[in-house]
């Protein structure tokens, strides 16, 4: 089974129906006992980083998080979700967040005043390591993004994959031990991202 | 490097996708389902659904459907049309849409945009905007919206509404040209340009593709970040991947694997 965080911050309806389609059992929950009785979590999330820290407070899922990554659960961040779990965010005048990774999130601040914020679309994702999440996909494979910020993890090791826009390379998947964590969707990536969460839903979260 | 985006647009009336000419003479094409997972399987960036007869028939839009839908592709998807409050977009959003776009209802109550944003997300709302060429020098742009389907003029200025609606936190804009709308004689390279190169938020060309190379020049010349097609495709003169391949020849970024 499945956990997938509620912790209002955005819809997650697309990340269940994508898991059901391939045949994975999930539940979203913010209850903290079912999350760290899950096989795996996803913390997904679309909004803004200090609203979503305020609602993780709220919600006191912290200890339930920290626990399941720490004794090696597979755990799948998506787009806000993976901002997050690094130590700090710029968005909203700076916001202290996580610190499941040590990192920061940064603003785009394209030179081009013609270069549209958000990134809004497809692509394409560069490996700097075999992972087992991208086993079957295609380095250089295109994913869809939606977002003003980016993970800047403090130590390249961090970097599982890069990706280009508004004149920076930034790093477009976050990893550690048992952590993984997309700035894309792969719930909204088409068979590339439905292969991703296959791969994921059979992880054991060793690299 | 972000690949530019190709939007297959399903005009959905009485469950079945339908194409018109400036929102008259409407044939029906086939299964909105069936059409989209065709469409996805095929290669295309994005959907949109416009349920186009929920506004004049006063009914809330088919849930069901974008339900459906959502079960069915998993890219993003846009869905409008009857949309009257921030309680439609949430059960739109809730049935598993990507986006939601409004049109009418914005130019009638723009501080919808704002609060949908601001519950939402900006990612998730998208202003449809109609604009129609004007002489009229209280339109300085040279292009004043339009609401209902091209029915009434709201008088306002196209290029002003777009950076209103930016202002206000909308994520994305179509601009549809009522003059192209359904010529497939081109895109209006001139307001799409005009549009995109005013705001800092990404801008969707809509109305008259009718070739690979009308795409490419809204993709160049116009300065759009992405555009919708319909008829082309849905009369099976063009495959998504025939149009992607000439965009690629043309040095165009596109989404080559799917």
């Amino acid at each position: 089974m499945i956990a997938i965080i509620d912790y209002k911050a955005g819809n997650l309806t697309s990340v269940r129906l994508a898991l059901e389609y391939i045949g994975v059992e999930c539940e979203i929950t913010n209850d903290p006992s079912k999350i760290v009785a899950a096989e795996r979590v996803i913390f997904p999330g679309v909004g803004a980083a200090g609203e979503a820290m305020r609602n993780v407070g709220e919600l006191e899922i912290l200890d339930s998080m920290r626990t399941v990554v720490s004794r090696g659960t597979p755990f799948l961040g998506i787009c806000l979700g993976t901002q997050i779990i690094l130590e700090s965010s710029e968005e909203d005048g700076g916001v202290s967040c996580i610190g499941l990774v040590p990192g920061t999130v940064k603003r785009f601040t394209p030179s081009d005043p013609m270069c549209k914020i958000p990134q809004m679309g497809w692509n394409t994702v560069e490996l700097k390591k075999a992972h087992p999440l991208f086993e079957g996909i295609e380095d250089g494979s295109e994913f869809y993004f939606v977002h003003s910020y980016y993970p800047s993890p403090s130590d390249p090791a961090y970097t599982i994959a890069e990706t280009e826009y508004a004149d920076v390379r930034f790093t477009s998947v976050v990893g550690r031990a048992n952590l993984f964590a997309t700035q894309f969707h792969p719930e909204r990536s088409g068979r590339i991202g439905l292969r991703l969460l296959e791969n994921f839903s059979r992880w054991d979260g060793k690299c | 490097m972000l690949s530019k985006r190709i939007i297959p647009c399903l005009d959905v009336r009485n469950k079945k996708v339908t194409k018109g000419v400036k929102f008259q003479n409407n044939v029906d094409l086939g299964d909105p389902i069936e059409m989209a997972v065709a469409y996805s399987d095929g290669g295309c960036d994005e959907l949109v659904f416009y349920d186009i007869t929920a506004s004049a028939e006063r009914r809330p839009i088919d849930i069901e459907m974008v339900r459906e839908v959502a079960n069915n592709i998993h890219i993003p998807f846009a869905v409008g049309g009857g949309i009257e409050s921030l309680d439609d977009m949430y059960r739109v959003l809730l049935a598993g849409a990507e986006k939601v776009s409004v049109n009418s209802l914005a130019v009638k109550n723009p501080e919808i945009i704002a609060e949908g944003a601001k519950v939402f997300g900006a990612q998730c709302i998208v202003l449809g905007m109609d604009p129609v060429k004007t002489d009229d020098p209280r339109f300085p742009s040279g292009y004043e919206v339009t609401v209902r389907g091209f029915r009434e003029r709201a008088g306002i200025d196209a290029l002003e509404w777009a950076k209103r609606a930016e202002g206000l936190g909308v994520g994305e804009i179509v601009v549809n040209s009522v003059d192209a709308d359904g010529t497939r004689d081109g895109f209006e390279i001139t307001l799409t340009s005009l549009i995109s190169t005013s705001v800092h938020i990404p801008v969707v060309a809509s109305g008259g593709a009718g070739t690979p190379k009308h795409l490419v020049d809204v993709f160049t010349e116009g300065r759009a970040d992405a555009a919708i097609i319909a008829s082309m495709i849905h009369t099976g003169e063009y495959t998504i991947a025939q149009i992607k391949a000439d965009l690629v020849e043309a040095g165009i970024p596109i989404r080559r694997r799917w």
